[in-house]
């Protein structure tokens, strides 16, 4: 794709550019990771070294007692359940309403279309926090105050225009002639997006899940505003309180944080092409 | 404004026809969902942030209506205004520099080279922290204990203090991890849009001597300026909102429009109405952003082809 675009010629073989090049790159890739590998190195060494002046830049005797102490913490196994809780409904419920539109706008044809996806994404220009008083006395009225719901629903409403702006995008690329193929043969609307569009779609929908998820597992304003108490509260809400919690014991408040981004990482290091086609979905076209 | 009978004849025509075919009424059908929940959701609550913005309100009562007085009041506010200076300042010298950084890191890695699977799994790792970790993070390395920027920075005598007790460095470090966890995003974004831009175009300036900078401004800018816009608003309306970054890096020390926000109608909940009377604030100034780049600048807005 890129082969085409820029560098022919002028790199062919010249050797100094290309070490500058590389230079660079490694440089960049440093900068990216270094915060997370410093943290890493935090949570494996002891006190003394922690506090050692000048920082130790390699550990020296690797221990694993942060990560004991934060493991045994029950605040912090909730935590993560919690969030995968919250991040897991929140991403079905999304897809199901999401889909069902994105649909309705890629397949079919009617007059406020426009309208229509103009205000979804309207929704992700809106700030969150305008919106926090009036929601939690809607959420207190009727119960869901510090519950996953209260949380859920938020981040439903504001994770659906990045699920359908995505979903949108996909259905698009989907050969049209298939459906109507079905609908010849007999199948409703409903049938053929059934039986002929989801299944298709499935990578670009599985694209959609991953962006959704990690949008919800990363989701603070919303959790530290309508849920309470540990019981519910999902690890975004609860790693930075241990700053207060684990006063002095940088170590264990770094474990914390390198605990909470693997899965993070590993989604990315994974998916890492498909997170990409999907950030660059909506925002290129062409 | 009136309504006439024409007026009348012809939406009863547009429902009709909208309606009428089977295909249409399903299509209204499946949006139908989405745009409840988010009317429920969203709209309704600001409409409701309106209304208690104009009363004397508090958390458990709507109270007497009180017209402006609590926008006055929130003008009048040192806290707000010190929020709005820092939200103001944030965003434009954090966008900026994203801006200026992601470009160029886009235009050096728009080739194929070997690790770009590497680099780009690099690139996504900041983008996929969640801000309050990644802030957790930073503010250990900021930490005046055992932090190791404020040991490098005070051995280079770039600090004479500790970074996170000073709101001005505080709002210095803001910057660097915003810069930090979305330069990369930026840079994806422009890369995609520089791919779509055909390799001949370029090819064709070269033959009639256009230099590189010639090719730069009157090539790449010009057909990169769609994705420029969208990538920038984007930015800009996120670092506008921030929230997460600051109320976690400075640990509740640095103010923003959204802080202020929050602390008025969920923490101390004595500032209910003034809180409301800024997040209307907050909700109209991010409208006319968007508006801005929609209108003035020109972005394209419209999903069909």
């Amino acid at each position: 794709m890129a082969t085409a675009t820029a560098g022919k010629g002028q790199s062919g073989g010249n050797t100094l550019n290309q070490v500058l090049f590389y230079v660079f790159l490694i440089g960049f890739v440093l900068v990216s990771l270094f915060p997370l590998l410093w943290v890493f190195k935090m949570s494996i060494i002891t006190k003394t070294e922690l506090f050692a002046s000048p920082p130790t830049i390699l550990p020296q005797n690797p221990t694993d007692s942060s990560y004991t102490t934060i493991f045994s913490d029950p605040s912090f196994q909730h935590a993560l359940l919690n969030s995968t809780i919250i991040a897991g409904v929140t991403t079905v419920v999304c897809l199901f309403f999401g889909s069902i539109a994105a649909y309705a706008i890629a397949r079919l044809r009617f007059r406020l279309k426009s309208s229509v996806m103009t205000l979804i994404l309207a929704i992700s220009f809106f700030p969150a926090v305008a919106i926090i008083a009036p929601l939690f006395k809607e959420f207190a009225q009727i119960g869901l105050i510090n519950t996953y719901w209260s949380v859920i629903i938020a981040d439903t409403v504001f994770a659906l225009p990045l699920t359908v702006w995505l979903l949108v995008a996909f259905f698009k690329e989907l050969p049209k002639d298939l459906e109507e193929a079905a609908k010849v043969d007999g199948a409703t609307t409903i049938q053929a997006f059934q039986k002929v569009i989801v299944p298709l779609a499935a990578p670009g929908v599985f694209t959609t899940a991953i962006l959704t998820f990690i949008f919800a597992w990363n989701e603070f304003l919303f959790a530290t505003t309508f849920l309470f108490d540990d019981s519910t509260q999902p690890v975004t809400v609860v790693i930075p309180n241990f700053a207060s919690q684990y006063v002095t014991n940088y170590g264990a408040q770094a474990g914390a944080a390198v605990v909470v981004t693997i899965p993070l990482v590993i989604m990315v290091l994974i998916f890492q092409r498909r997170i990409v086609s999907g950030l660059t979905a909506g925002a290129v076209k062409g | 404004m009136t309504t006439s009978s024409a007026d009348k004849k012809r939406s009863r025509g547009f429902l009709k026809e909208e309606l009428g075919n089977p295909e249409r009424r399903t299509a209204y059908y499946m949006v139908l969902p989405s745009l409840v929940i988010i009317l429920i959701v969203a709209l309704i609550p600001i409409v409701s942030s309106v209304w208690l913005s104009l009363h004397q309100a508090t958390i458990v009562q709507t109270g007497a209506f009180v017209g402006l007085q609590n926008y006055i009041t929130v003008f009048q506010d040192s806290s707000f205004l010190s929020g709005f200076k820092n939200t103001l300042i944030f965003t434009v010298v954090s966008v900026f520099f994203e801006f200026i950084i992601g470009l160029a890191i886009a235009l050096a890695i728009n080739r194929a080279f070997r690790g770009r699977g590497l680099v780009r799994a690099a690139v996504l790792v900041p983008w996929a922290f969640p801000t309050v970790i990644s802030a957790a993070m930073w503010r250990l390395m900021f930490q005046d204990q055992v932090g190791i920027i404020n040991y490098v920075a005070n051995t280079l005598g770039l600090i004479n203090q500790p970074i996170l007790s000073n709101n001005t460095l505080l709002l210095i470090a803001a910057i660097l991890v915003d810069v930090w966890k979305t330069t990369p995003f930026m840079a994806l974004l422009l890369l995609a849009g520089l791919q779509t831009i055909p390799g001949d175009v370029y090819e064709a300036a070269r033959v009639d001597g256009a230099n590189i900078l010639q090719r730069f401004f009157q090539i790449t800018l010009p057909l990169l300026k769609p994705t420029i816009l969208v990538a920038v608003l984007f930015r800009t309306l996120d670092s506008y909102r921030v929230f997460d970054l600051f109320w976690v890096l400075s640990n509740r020390q640095l103010e923003s429009l959204s802080t202020y926000v929050y602390e008025g109608v969920r923490i101390t909940q004595l500032q209910f109405a003034t809180g409301n009377a800024a997040a209307v604030f907050i909700f109209v100034t991010a409208f006319l952003l968007a508006l801005f780049f929609i209108k003035v600048l020109g972005m394209q807005t419209s999903t069909e082809e």
